[in-house]
C-alpha cells in the first residue's frame, strides 16, 4: 500500500521525512502485523520474569522469613542447680519473664517506644527506638523483668510485644562463691567458674538436643562448704580492711581428698552483678594469678633434701655469712652466722640454708622434684580459669638458689597448696577438685611422690615451726597447728622492692595426721603499730591464719585436743616407730 | 434476544464481541472487589474513616465502570475516534484546570474536584490520547500526503508538557512508552527504534539528574541500605509471609503497615493473605487479556484497530506489569496502579473506557464493513 504512486502530490519534503522514519516501498501493514507479534512475544517475556519471581518467593520464603525460629533458641536454657557439700543451693534457677518486640508486626513505633519507657523508665528510648525500627522479625527489649511489669505491659496492649518464660540464674550467697561459680550470660550460658565447666561437660550439648529441661538434670554437688568459706571470706575481709592489702585470699583444702573446701579470693564480684566480673582486679588470684611464693616454697627445697636419703633432720648447713653468687649475696633476715640444723633452716626461715640445701641436690635434681611436686606445669582443675607457672627461661644454679627460698618462680597459689597436700598426707600428689570426692576416689588419683617417713619429717617440721618458729602467732591452742610462713618482696619495674610484699601462710591442722591445709594470701599489707612496724608474714598473715583456723575447725569437725605433747616426741616419735 | 434470526444491535454485539475477553475482564473487577474487601478496611481505619468506606466506593464506581465499558464496546471504529476526541478535549480542559485550580497534594496537583467526586484528569486522557495518536499512525500509512507522523508527535508533546506540569512523571513515562510502542508497530525503521532507546535512557539521565526524589527511588533501588525502602521491605516480607496459599482472608498484617496497601500495594496484600496461587493466577488474567487483545490487534484487517486496540493494550499490560514488578521489588518504586485492583475512585471509569474500547476493537466485522468504514472515514477526514 504504497501512497507515493497513487497520490504523487504529496510535498518532497514530506517525502523524505516519511522515508527516513519509515523506511521506503515497505508494506506498513504487514510489518505492523509483525511489530504487533513481536510486542506479544515481549510481553510473555515481562509477564515469565514477574511470575519467576512469584514462585521464588514461594518457593524460598526462608530468605526472609526465618528470624524468629534462630532467636527462639537463645532464650535462656535451664541449669542444674549447684549446691555445696551440705546440699545448700549456690546456684539456681528461677523463672522470669523477658521482653520481646517484633518489629516487622509493630503498627505504631513511636507509640509503642512511648509506652513502654513509660512503664520502663530504665529502658532506652533510643535504644528501643533503634531495636524497633529494624526488619527482624523478633528482638530482645529487656530481659528478666518482674511479674507485676508484666502485668502492666500487657495491659497496655501493644501489638508486636511479647513475654517469653525465660530462666534466671539467681546466686542466692551472692559474692561468697564468686570466684569459684563463676556466672553465666544473659542467654544463662555459662561463661566463667563452674558454670562454664557445667557447659563445656556436655549441658551445652545436652541444650542443643533439647532434652535439658528443668527436672531431668541433678544437681551439682561442690566440695565447698558454705559455712567455711563464709568463715574464710569473713576473716579475710577483716584482715583486707585491718592491714590495709591490696587483696586477700585463701584457701581450704582436704589433703586427703584434694577437694577444696573453700577459696576466697578478695576483691571478689556479685555472680548476680555481672558487670563487675569483668574488672581485672577482681580475678581470682588463686588460679589465674600466679605469685613467687617466698619461703613457703622452702617446704619443697627441704622436702627433696631429706626425700634423697642423703640428709636428715640433724644435718648441718653453713650459715655462718651470706652466700655469694656471682655478684649477688644471699642473706638471712635473722643473722645466725653459724651452722645451723634442718630444723634451724626450717624455723629461722634461712635463706642461705634453703640455697645450700637446694646447691646440695644440683640443678636438675631441684628441677626434676619441682616437676615432680606439680609446680611447673600449668595445673588445670574443673574451673576453666588457670594459669601457667613463670619459669626462669635458662635455669642455672643461682636460679636454683632464689628459687630454693621461693623467688625466681611463680607459681598459681592452687598450685603449691596441690604441693604442700603432698608433702603432709604422707606422699601423695592429689590434683585438687571443686567437686565432692571421696578418700577412695582420690587414691585412685593420687600418685605418691615422696616417702611416708619425708612427709612425716614434713608434718614434724611444720609444727616445730608452729611451736617454736615464724607460725607462733597461729598456734590455736587444741587443734595443734602446723605452718609456713612467706614473704615475698614484690617485683617492682625489674626490682625487688623492699616494702611491697606478697605474703602467705601455709598451715596444716591437725599436724600430727593433717586433715585441712589453709593456705592464706595478703598482699601488701601495711605496717601497723601493733606489727612494730613490721611487714612480714609472720605479723599479718600468721594472725589472720589463727584467727580463720579457730573459727573453720570446729566446723570441719576437727576434735580438739588440749593434752597433746611437743612434736619432737609426739610426731618424730611415732614416725621412728614406724620405721 | 440475541438470537441470531434478527439482527438487532445486542445481538449482533453479543456474537461479535470478544466474549472470552469480556468475560476477563469482568473477572477482573470482582478479583478487584476481594481485594479491596482485603486491603482498604485497614487504611481506611487508619485515616480516620469508616472501615468499609474505600470498599463501597470501589463498588460504587464498578457499576458505572460496567455500565461504560459495555457500552463503549458498542462504538464502531468511526465512533471510537469520535469519543476519543471528545475525552481528550474534555480531559485536556479538565487538566488545564485541575493545573489552575487544583488543591496541591504532595507536591502535585493531579486532582481536582468536580460535583463531589475527585476527578484525575490524566486517568481518562490516556485511553483517548492513545486511540488518537493509533489513528494518526494509521493515517500516516494510509495517506502519506497527511503529516500525520507529526501530528502523532505534536499530540504526545503536548500531552506530555500537561503531565510534567502537574507533575505526574509515572502517567508521562507511561504515555511516551505507550506512543513509542505505537510509533514502533507502524513500522519506524529499525535505527530509530535505537534512537528512542537512546532518546529513553537520556530522558531517564535527566530525570536522574534534574527530579531530585526520582534520583532517590532509583539509588534506593540499587543501594537499599541508602535510605528506608520500608514500603517495598514490607510488600517482599508480605509475598514471603503468604506463602503458596496465603495466610488467609483478614489474617494479612502487612497491610497495616503499608500507606498505600489499597492502591499501589495491593498486589503484595493480596499475596499475603491468599497467596502465590492466587498471584500467579491474577499475572495470568491480566496476561490473557493482553494478549488476546494484542492476538486480535494481530489478525485484524484494519490498520487503526490494530494500532488501537495494540495501543490500549500495551498501556494495559505496561501499568498492570510495572505495578506488579515494583512490589515484587523488580524495578524502582514507581507509583502505578494495577488495573481494576487497586482502588482508585473515578479512575476506574477511565478504565472502563479504555478497556471498552479494547473490547470494541477486537470485535469482530466482516470485511465489507470495515472497508466501507474505511472508505467514509476515508472521505470524512479527508
Amino acid at each position: 500500500m504504497s501512497g507515493q504512486n497513487r497520490l504523487p502530490s504529496a510535498s518532497w519534503s514530506q517525502r523524505v521525512i516519511r522515508n527516513l522514519l519509515y523506511g521506503q516501498n515497505v508494506d506498513r501493514a504487514a510489518k505492523a502485523r509483525v511489530r504487533v507479534g513481536f510486542v506479544i512475544i515481549l510481553f510473555g517475556l515481562i509477564y515469565a520474569v514477574i511470575a519467576t519471581r512469584l514462585v521464588m518467593f514461594a518457593t524460598f520464603p526462608d530468605d526472609r522469613g526465618g528470624h524468629r525460629a534462630a532467636s527462639q533458641d537463645a532464650i535462656a536454657t535451664a541449669r542444674p542447680d549447684i549446691i555445696d557439700r551440705n546440699g545448700q543451693a549456690l546456684a539456681t534457677d528461677i523463672k522470669a519473664p523477658s521482653l520481646f518486640g517484633e518489629p516487622r508486626r509493630i503498627i505504631d513505633r513511636d507509640e509503642a517506644v512511648e509506652l513502654l519507657t513509660a512503664t520502663l523508665p530504665d529502658l532506652e528510648t533510643a535504644e528501643v527506638r533503634q531495636r524497633l525500627g529494624t526488619r527482624k522479625g523478633f528482638v530482645w527489649l529487656k530481659r528478666e523483668i518482674t511479674p507485676a511489669q508484666q502485668k502492666d505491659i500487657h495491659g497496655l496492649g501493644i501489638p508486636g510485644i511479647g513475654f517469653l518464660r525465660e530462666n534466671k540464674r539467681v546466686y542466692p550467697s551472692g559474692r561468697e562463691v564468686a570466684h569459684l561459680i563463676g556466672l553465666v550470660n544473659i542467654d544463662n550460658q555459662g561463661i566463667a567458674g563452674m558454670e562454664k565447666w557445667l557447659d563445656s561437660n556436655g549441658l551445652a550439648d545436652l541444650h542443643r538436643a533439647g532434652f535439658a529441661t528443668d527436672r531431668l538434670q541433678q544437681p551439682v554437688e561442690l566440695s565447698i562448704d558454705l559455712r567455711v568459706e563464709h568463715a574464710l571470706r569473713d576473716e579475710l575481709m577483716n584482715a583486707k580492711e585491718h592491714y590495709q592489702a591490696k587483696a586477700a585470699s585463701g584457701i581450704v583444702s582436704n589433703v586427703r581428698t584434694g577437694e577444696i573446701v573453700a577459696m576466697v579470693s578478695l576483691p571478689d564480684f556479685d555472680p548476680n552483678n555481672p558487670k563487675e566480673a569483668h574488672d581485672p582486679d577482681r580475678i581470682n588470684r588463686l588460679t589465674t594469678g600466679v605469685y613467687e611464693m617466698g619461703s613457703t616454697f622452702k617446704a619443697f627445697t627441704l622436702a627433696m633434701a631429706l626425700d634423697s636419703g642423703k640428709y636428715d633432720l640433724n644435718s648441718m648447713w653453713d650459715a655462718r655469712a651470706p652466700l655469694h653468687f656471682g655478684r649477688f649475696a644471699i642473706h638471712d633476715d635473722h643473722r645466725l652466722g653459724r651452722f645451723i640444723n634442718m630444723k634451724e633452716v626450717f624455723t629461722y626461715s634461712s635463706n642461705i640454708g634453703a640455697a645450700r640445701i637446694a646447691l646440695a641436690q644440683g640443678v636438675e635434681a631441684h628441677k626434676a622434684f619441682l616437676r615432680k611436686m606439680g609446680q611447673m606445669d600449668r595445673l588445670r582443675t574443673e574451673l576453666p580459669e588457670s594459669a601457667s607457672p613463670i619459669l626462669p627461661r635458662k635455669w642455672g644454679e643461682l636460679n636454683t638458689v632464689t628459687i630454693a627460698f621461693g623467688h625466681g618462680m611463680a607459681v598459681a597459689p592452687l598450685q603449691a597448696v596441690m604441693g604442700i597436700d603432698a608433702l603432709v598426707n604422707g606422699g601423695w600428689l592429689i590434683p585438687p577438685t571443686f567437686l565432692k570426692r571421696t578418700e577412695e576416689e582420690a587414691r585412685a588419683v593420687a600418685k605418691r611422690v615422696i616417702k611416708q617417713e619425708t612427709s612425716d619429717k614434713m608434718r614434724f617440721l611444720l609444727r616445730l615451726n608452729a611451736e617454736i618458729g615464724t607460725a607462733r602467732k597461729a598456734d590455736v591452742k587444741g587443734y595443734y597447728v602446723g605452718g609456713k610462713t612467706g614473704t615475698a618482696e614484690k617485683v617492682i619495674n625489674g626490682r625487688y622492692a623492699k616494702k611491697r610484699v606478697l605474703n602467705a601462710f601455709t598451715a596444716i591442722l591437725p599436724a600430727d595426721n593433717p586433715q585441712y591445709q589453709l593456705l592464706v594470701m595478703l598482699d601488701e599489707p601495711q605496717p601497723l603499730k601493733e606489727t612494730h612496724g613490721f611487714i612480714t608474714s609472720g605479723w599479718n598473715a600468721v594472725p589472720t591464719g589463727g584467727k580463720v583456723i579457730a573459727r573453720i575447725a570446729p566446723i570441719l569437725g576437727v576434735q580438739p585436743r588440749f593434752d597433746l605433747p611437743p612434736s619432737e616426741r609426739l610426731i618424730l616419735a611415732a614416725s621412728r616407730a614406724t620405721q | 434476544m440475541i438470537s441470531r434470526e434478527q439482527r438487532t444491535p445486542l445481538s449482533e454485539w453479543w456474537w461479535t464481541v470478544d466474549r472470552l475477553l469480556l468475560a476477563g475482564m469482568v473477572l477482573l473487577m470482582l478479583t478487584g472487589v476481594v481485594l479491596s474487601l482485603a486491603a482498604s478496611p485497614s487504611v481506611a481505619t487508619r485515616i480516620g474513616l469508616d472501615p468499609f468506606h474505600f470498599f463501597h466506593r470501589h463498588v460504587l464506581f464498578l457499576l458505572p465502570s460496567i455500565v461504560v465499558m459495555v457500552g463503549v464496546s458498542f462504538l464502531s471504529p468511526r465512533q471510537i475516534r469520535r469519543s476519543a476526541l471528545i475525552v481528550f478535549a474534555l480531559s485536556v480542559v479538565l487538566i488545564v484546570a485541575t493545573l489552575g485550580f487544583g488543591p496541591e497534594v504532595k507536591g502535585a496537583k493531579r486532582w481536582i474536584t468536580i460535583l463531589g467526586v475527585n476527578i484525575q484528569a490524566s486517568e481518562s486522557a490516556k485511553p483517548a490520547f492513545v486511540v488518537l495518536a493509533a489513528w494518526l499512525f494509521s493515517e500516516s500509512a494510509r495517506k502519506p500526503e497527511m503529516p500525520a507522523t507529526s501530528m502523532a508527535l505534536t499530540l504526545l508533546l503536548g500531552l506530555v508538557t500537561l503531565l510534567v506540569m502537574e507533575p505526574d512523571f509515572g502517567q508521562t513515562m507511561l504515555i511516551l512508552m505507550v506512543w513509542g510502542a505505537l510509533f514502533f508497530i507502524a513500522g519506524m525503521r529499525i535505527v530509530w527504534v535505537f534512537g528512542l532507546a537512546g532518546a529513553a535512557i537520556a530522558g531517564l539521565f535527566a530525570a536522574y539528574m534534574m527530579v531530585p526524589h526520582v534520583a532517590l527511588r532509583i539509588r534506593r533501588f540499587m543501594d537499599p541500605a541508602s535510605g528506608d525502602t520500608f514500603q517495598v521491605d514490607t510488600a517482599m516480607d508480605a509475598f514471603a509471609n503468604g506463602g503458596w496459599f496465603g495466610l488467609g482472608p483478614g489474617e494479612g498484617i502487612a497491610k497495616r503497615s503499608l500507606p498505600d496497601s489499597h492502591t499501589d500495594f495491593v498486589f503484595a496484600v493480596g499475596a499475603e493473605e491468599f497467596g502465590i496461587i492466587m498471584c500467579l493466577g491474577l499475572l495470568a488474567l491480566f496476561t490473557f487479556i493482553v494478549m488476546r487483545t494484542l492476538s486480535r490487534a494481530y489478525a485484524s484487517e484494519d490498520l487503526f484497530s490494530r494500532f488501537a486496540a495494540s495501543g490500549l493494550a500495551i498501556m494495559f499490560g505496561v501499568q498492570a506489569a510495572i505495578n506488579m514488578a515494583v512490589n515484587l521489588h523488580l524495578i524502582p518504586a514507581k507509583g502505578m496502579t494495577l488495573p481494576f485492583i487497586s482502588y482508585g475512585g473515578s479512575s476506574m471509569i477511565s478504565l472502563a473506557y479504555g478497556v471498552g474500547l479494547m473490547l470494541a476493537l477486537t470485535r469482530e466485522r466482516p470485511r465489507t464493513e470495515m472497508e466501507s468504514i474505511n472508505a467514509t472515514a476515508a472521505a470524512s477526514y479527508a
